[in-house]
């Protein structure tokens, strides 16, 4: 019964917050109050505490009011008999437990800076990741937003056998959790257990190593706490928000596979708070009644074949799964796995041999739906290391289906082909690359399996306006050539159609909404010229969605008449996005940074922020981790961009629309873009010096400047002089 | 000279057991309890009285009507339903008025600490600024005392209001009862205001429609619950700590053979948190020494004793039943009463031994008591003085008898905000997972036992009732003298929940909470208002408190205040049972109690003797609210995928599940 787990987690909490005090005394004495103290890279700073307190720790002295706090939420111990209500005594205690341990933990940063590697794959001498920094966490964060990714898996301890690891971590994988691990089982740790058992840990299979003890549990809600305040716009202080959000939005979880101590009893009680209950294979008490997690609050003795299937389940989620008749594991958790080396098998086009993917439209008669053919050598036939050339044909038919749709389905290829475990697919149309794992190929891996994931998905995904899909595949080098002789005329009609579509052109815009399970208040417009800041949805992409889900997070907005052609304010934008933001936002330019600028989940590709010394624009990536002239690092800038408000000066922008015609009109356009990271004004340099010719300055790609140029607003403004950058011409943009 | 000691033919069977043992001592033989007078004064009550229909309101009477009788009208011609109404309404407005001036006496008291008078302090500043925020008293960067010294005048202001502005506090009702009450016209105005109309419209040739007679009963009863009581409990609150779990004792063993006992008895709490702080200092304690007590026992007696049983722990000797036992013991140094429910008889009893009753209020005096004014401008000395007399007493003491063994553990405390964070902790708060496990099933519904004792029926009437409930797995809130009669029968401790239903005992393990929860005092029956109100706020069991699968019983009710708390009930869509209504002799009004108020109000009275009986119209009534409301069934778990998440923010949520979307901070 319950009170034994209240009873232990109270004990365990009074224990780690005794730790972490005698830890922190010892810092202090070691280091002095004034010594800073932070996890890696984050704008958060602790963020448990940020977010439930609103207290920014920087400094070792901070912590003081905090363990003042972390006394006063620790209760008695509960009595034998004549016991007072002890529930709400212990979820107090694993509050104050996450309090400390996230102390404890950024001391260990302090003390031992080797102890975590601090990056998204283990190291070859240290497996433990640590605490996710900003752009790990935004870059995962999006997959919580979109739904690839519903929650998460906090597992303590580890299972009895590697086998048992690497099923239960697969099954989880399965359903589209991210697993971090934490902690040992009488020595034994999972994350050792999946290496030893073959199995790719780290952040691209969702395998995430936290920590080798109980305390890095806290890097785990604190991962959820920052989902709140990126995404969800939730404020720092605002705890109860938090709290409910994460109950209501991020299906997470505790698995605790092994005895369980009182330290982790206290975790479990914290971890209840935010509405994450916990399910144990040992023999303990269950709490069953409901009402602070959405079910139950703690299950246990469940047999480790049917954990996973009972945590969901009592965390109330539900996963869609469509099953796809291959025998190797299918699912988004697979997607960012790679294929090393010394695992690889063969493979196909990135430049060892030809290859080619294409999707075109066929009249239905034409197509069969479900066939697919491999014509050439399939993988049976060949030897490891004897790689082939490869193109993929998939033609499909629809009464809805049009050619406009064409490039959506064919985007679909590069995901749809890495969720197959064992396989890695990168680049797409003519630069396509696939590698083949031996993992896979020990399971029975076939190029036919590619048609059968195509075909199965796309009907899943595309249902509303495809009904027939068929899909060849060639691995004989004529036949590729065929291909790829089709694919290039298809390609350029493509192009030339994209390349005519623009803003005045066309009078139906649309709104993106999928970002409000995460971010209520926040609405993206997308127009021709304008990419989702996402960078992962474009305007067809609105108009294919529509057409499949009508009632959809994308619906056609008519724009109506043009109040202001430079600003980009449509009458029809404001009344729609008045509505769809419940009040929030009630005007837009969809063309200015400074003027109502249209706001953001969290979840964009880059900043743009005003530099007004410089009268100039900044943008910055979100997998630049340095400063920038504005004095802020990405991750502090997210913070002003995200949250579904308004803040003139700040806007989350894709990458794609640094090239547009319409980027930043009303402040004057590109010509304002005075500074770019070096490895974002490289990946988009080709289209960039393209703008530059159309504008008319093609010497002005030389007159952004980059981080090697400086990373403070005077060195810019001198920058800009030297090369005579027309921003300081311009009227004074703030 | 008292003759049989375990009741008589008027009365009930004495079942209590440290009344029967104190009574079969030598030294209480002269003592006459009321047990006793039921049998002395050798008739039985009134038909008339008892029924409804003695109408006393003029001299031309008084009138006994009978109904169905032509000839028996009154001689104005007012009808038996008029009588019935009339007198009731004049009940309720008693009652009322019991509440009304002794939370008037609550808030000057709490006007006076504002202003830095006296020896208390604002002790529970966050309840401070919840008030202040209800009556639009800015709290931002101002000082506590200038906060309260703001709201205990707007509050004060409430009472002689004479404009047609409702009560403040009716706001903090569900909107559904706050339309309902606008479209009735039944919103309280002026609280005394509400006591005087009554009377009024009961004064002979005023308001002769019994119908409309009851809209002001209401309108009464509401300007106690929803006003009087309410400031009262919320002020007291804020003034002398709002309540939180706290282990305590009650019955007679809580007296002390080698202490100065003082029992408080009455209903003010300004009095007795006083002695209680005046107990402490040095020279009462050495004045104690000095003639030989190890020390000053305060205990409490009837509603005195739930209030510092609830804020300090205090124990509880006795109820209203056993004021004139507690004495019987020969134990006590001093009573000390203030207002309500103290027998005149005590004076009579003290007399057989050394005590002394000692009244302190100047409306309530009696023979052969001591009057000791208590000033609550010089709070502290008034308590000393007090005190003092009591402890010169102690050496008069002869022979005494104390049921050493008759003491029972009970956790108490449980205020509407306890509950609220027992259920989720400071960062969690919330009435989430009571409606959960109602609407899941573990609990079937909530059980008030709320009001007097009396002779009538057996002491262990409350007992059975709530053993009924709690087996059914109904949760039972408790106050009053109900709550220390179920502390007594050993309910109010956690380790009760053997004895409660499989789904409320999981419940309860899972909180660590006791399956009765004391609320407080009888004027604390405004915490079940704001409770219930929760309940209805939190979602997923209606949108009005009538909807909830809850329901309240007076099953010993005594004073009129607890008739004016069964209107307030009623009137807030809460149904109750009684044990018995003066209102029988007439049919068609004592109907409209019973039914004709459902249409009205959503709930009605319910009349019951037995406590079996009273209990199974309870779970009915709850059973009926949860097949209205479709939680009678076994329910699918809801699973989520990512576009009900998505939905959560469009529509209002998911509130059977606690999804509430982004309104979480209301």
């Amino acid at each position: 019964m319950s009170k034994i787990i209240c009873s232990a987690a109270i004990r365990g909490a009074h224990k780690i917050l005794d730790m972490a005090e005698e830890t922190y005394e010892a810092a202090i004495k070691k280091y002095g109050p004034e010594q800073e103290v932070s996890f890696p890279n984050t704008a958060y700073f602790l963020p448990v505490i940020y977010s439930m307190l609103g207290a920014k720790v920087q400094t070792l002295g901070d912590m003081k009011d905090i363990f003042q706090e972390c006394r006063k939420l620790l209760p008695a111990m509960v009595s034998n008999d004549l016991w007072l209500p002890y529930l709400a005594p212990a979820l107090d205690a694993g509050m104050a437990t996450f309090f400390a341990e996230e102390m404890y933990e950024s001391i260990r940063y302090l003390n031992t800076p080797e102890f975590y590697t601090k990056t998204e794959d283990p190291t070859s001498g240290n497996i433990w990741l640590g605490a996710a920094d900003d752009v790990i966490f935004r870059k995962r964060g999006v997959e919580f937003v979109d739904g690839t990714a519903p929650g998460f898996a906090a597992i303590m301890g580890a299972p009895p056998s590697k086998e048992i690891a690497s099923k239960i971590a697969l099954e989880l994988q399965e359903k589209n959790l991210y697993i971090f691990m934490h902690d040992e089982n009488n020595g034994v740790r999972m994350a050792d257990q999946l290496v030893e058992g073959g199995v790719q840990v780290g952040w691209n299979t969702r395998l995430v190593p936290f920590g080798p003890t109980y305390t890095s549990a806290v890097f785990a809600i604190g991962f959820a706490c920052r989902v709140a305040m990126a995404f969800g716009g939730i404020k720092p202080g605002d705890y109860r928000g938090n709290l409910i959000y994460n109950k209501d939005r991020t299906f997470a979880f505790v698995m605790a596979l092994g005895p369980v101590s009182d330290e982790w009893y206290a975790n479990a009680a914290g971890a209840i708070n935010w509405g994450f209950p916990t399910i144990s294979d040992y023999d303990i008490p269950e709490v069953l009644p409901t009402g602070i997690c959405t079910y139950e609050h703690v299950v246990s003795n469940v047999p480790h074949k049917e954990i996973v299937q009972k945590a969901i389940e009592v965390r109330g989620l539900k996963v869609n799964i469509a099953k796809i008749d291959i025998p190797m594991s299918f699912g988004p958790a697979f997607e960012g796995e790679r294929i090393r080396k010394d695992d690889l098998f063969m493979e196909c086009g990135g430049g060892r041999t030809s290859g080619v993917e294409v999707l075109i439209s066929k009249e239905m008669s034409e197509i069969e739906d479900g066939r697919v053919t491999v014509e050439g050598k399939d993988i049976k036939d060949i030897k490891q290391g004897e790689n082939l050339p490869l193109a993929i044909l998939v033609e499909v038919a629809g009464r809805e289906m049009q050619s406009d749709f064409e490039p959506i389905l064919e985007r679909q290829f590069h995901h749809l082909i890495n969720y197959i475990q064992g396989i890695m697919h990168m680049g797409q149309r003519n630069i396509m690359w696939v590698r083949i794992g031996k993992a896979a190929v020990e399971k029975g891996f076939s190029l036919a399996h590619f048609g059968k994931v195509l075909h199965g998905k796309l009907h899943q995904e595309f249902g509303a306006i495809v009904d027939k899909i068929q899909v060849k595949i060639y691995t004989e080098l004529d036949k590729v050539e065929e291909v790829q002789e089709l694919a290039r005329s298809v390609y350029a009609k493509r192009d030339e159609r994209l390349g005519s579509m623009a803003d005045d052109t066309e009078d139906i815009f649309y709104s993106c909404t999928l970002c409000q399970s995460f971010a209520p208040s926040h609405v993206c417009i997308i127009t021709p010229e304008r990419v989702g800041m996402c960078g992962a949805y474009n305007w067809l992409d609105g108009k294919a969605s529509y057409q499949i889900n009508p009632t959809g997070p994308n619906q056609p907005i008519e724009k109506g008449e043009c109040l202001d052609p430079q600003l980009g304010v449509f009458k029809g934008i404001n009344e729609f996005i008045n509505q769809a933001s419940r009040g929030a936002v009630t005007d837009l330019s969809c063309y200015s940074l400074m003027t109502d600028p249209m706001t953001a989940c969290g979840c964009f590709e880059a900043i743009a922020a005003m530099l007004p010394q410089c009268n100039g624009i900044m943008v910055v990536n979100r997998d630049f981790p340095g400063m920038t002239p504005s004095g802020m690092k990405f991750t502090t800038l997210a913070g002003m961009a995200g949250g579904g408000a308004q803040t003139p000066g700040f806007m989350g922008v894709s990458k794609h629309y640094m090239t547009s015609p319409k980027l930043f009109m009303a402040e004057g356009g590109l010509k304002r873009v005075v500074w770019l990271p070096k490895m974002l004004k490289e990946e988009i340099a080709e289209k960039l010096k393209m703008r530059c010719e159309e504008m008319g300055m093609p010497e002005f790609f030389e007159m952004i400047a980059t981080e090697e140029n400086g990373t403070t607003e005077e060195e810019i403004l001198a920058f800009m002089k030297e090369k005579g950058h027309p921003a300081l011409s311009m009227e004074a943009a703030v | 000279m008292a003759t049989k000691r375990d009741g008589c033919d008027g009365c009930a069977d004495i079942t209590c057991t440290s009344t029967k043992l104190i009574l079969a001592q030598d030294i209480a033989k002269n003592v006459v309890t009321a047990y006793d007078r039921v049998k002395s004064r050798g008739m039985s009550a009134c038909l008339f009285g008892s029924s409804g229909t003695c109408c006393r309101n003029c001299n031309m009477g008084p009138c006994q009507i009978i109904d169905g009788v032509e000839e028996m009208i009154g001689i104005c011609g007012a009808t038996a339903e008029t009588v019935a109404a009339r007198n009731f309404a004049r009940t309720i407005a008693a009652g009322s008025a019991a509440h009304t001036d002794h939370a008037r006496e609550m808030v000057k008291g709490f006007i006076e600490t504002a202003k830095g008078h006296g020896p208390h302090e604002i002790k529970d500043v966050d309840k401070l600024h919840k008030i202040a925020k209800i009556f639009g008293v800015a709290t931002e960067d101002r000082d506590k005392n200038e906060i309260a010294l703001e709201l205990g005048e707007l509050a004060l202001a409430e009472f002689g209001s004479q404009d047609e502005k409702p009560l403040t506090m009716l706001k903090r009702a569900p909107q559904k009862r706050q339309e309902l009450w606008k479209k009735m016209g039944i919103e309280p105005r002026g609280i005394d205001r509400e006591v005087v109309e009554m009377m009024h419209r009961t004064h002979m040739g005023v308001d002769q429609e019994y119908k409309n007679i009851m809209l002001q009963a209401s309108r009464c009863a509401l300007s106690d619950g929803w006003g009087s009581s309410m400031l009262s409990t919320e002020l007291t609150d804020i003034m002398f700590g709002t309540p939180v779990p706290r282990r305590a004792i009650v019955d007679m063993g809580v007296l002390k053979s080698d202490q100065v006992n003082i029992t408080v008895h009455g209903h003010e709490p300004l009095l007795a948190e006083a002695l209680c702080m005046a107990a402490q200092e040095q020279d009462i304690l050495d004045l104690a020494k000095k003639v030989g007590a190890k020390g000053i026992n305060l205990a409490g007696v009837c509603c005195t004793g739930n209030e510092i049983l609830m804020r300090r722990g205090i124990p509880v000797a006795a109820g209203f039943i056993q004021q004139e036992m507690v004495l019987a013991t020969g134990a006590v140094e001093a009573m000390v009463v203030d207002v309500q429910c103290v027998m005149q008889s005590v004076a009579q009893v003290a007399k057989n031994f050394h005590t002394d009753i000692i009244t302190t209020n100047y409306r309530a005096k009696m023979p052969d008591a001591v009057h000791i004014q208590f000033e609550e401008d010089a709070a502290l000395e008034s308590a000393k003085t007090i005190l003092k007399h009591a402890i010169n007493n102690y050496k008069k003491r002869s022979k005494v008898f104390i049921p050493q063994k008759e003491k029972v553990d009970v956790v108490v405390g449980f205020s509407h905000e306890t509950i609220n964070n027992m259920l989720g902790g400071s960062f969690r708060s919330s009435y989430r997972p009571l409606n959960d496990n109602i609407i899941n099933g573990r609990i079937r519904g909530v059980g008030a036992i709320v009001g007097c004792d009396n002779y009538k029926l057996s002491d262990e009437n409350h007992e059975i009732i709530a053993r009924e409930l709690i087996k059914n797995d109904v949760l039972v809130l408790a106050t009053g003298c109900a709550a220390t009669s179920l502390g007594k029968a050993g309910l109010l401790c956690p380790e009760a929940i053997k004895f409660a239903g499989p789904g409320l005992r999981e419940v309860c393990e899972t909180v660590g909470m006791p399956p009765v929860l004391h609320m407080g005092s009888c004027v604390d029956n405004s915490r079940i208002l704001i409770a219930a109100t929760e309940m209805v706020r939190e979602g997923g069991l209606g949108d009005d408190i009538s909807d909830l699968p809850a329901i309240g019983t007076a099953p010993l009710w005594m004073s009129e205040k607890a008739v004016a708390i069964g209107q307030y009930f009623v009137a807030s869509g809460a149904q109750v049972v009684f044990q018995n209504l003066a209102t029988t002799g007439s049919k068609k009004f004592h109907n409209y109690l019973l039914e004709g108020m459902m249409d009205s109000y959503g709930a009605v009275w319910n009349v019951a003797k037995e406590p079996l009986e009273i209990a199974r119209i309870m779970i009915e009534r709850i059973d009926a609210k949860r097949e209205a409301l479709g939680i009678n069934k076994q329910r699918e778990r809801v699973l989520f995928d990512m576009k009900m998440r998505r939905d959560l923010d469009a529509g209002a949520g998911i509130g059977d599940v606690g999804c509430t979307g982004p309104q979480h901070n209301t």
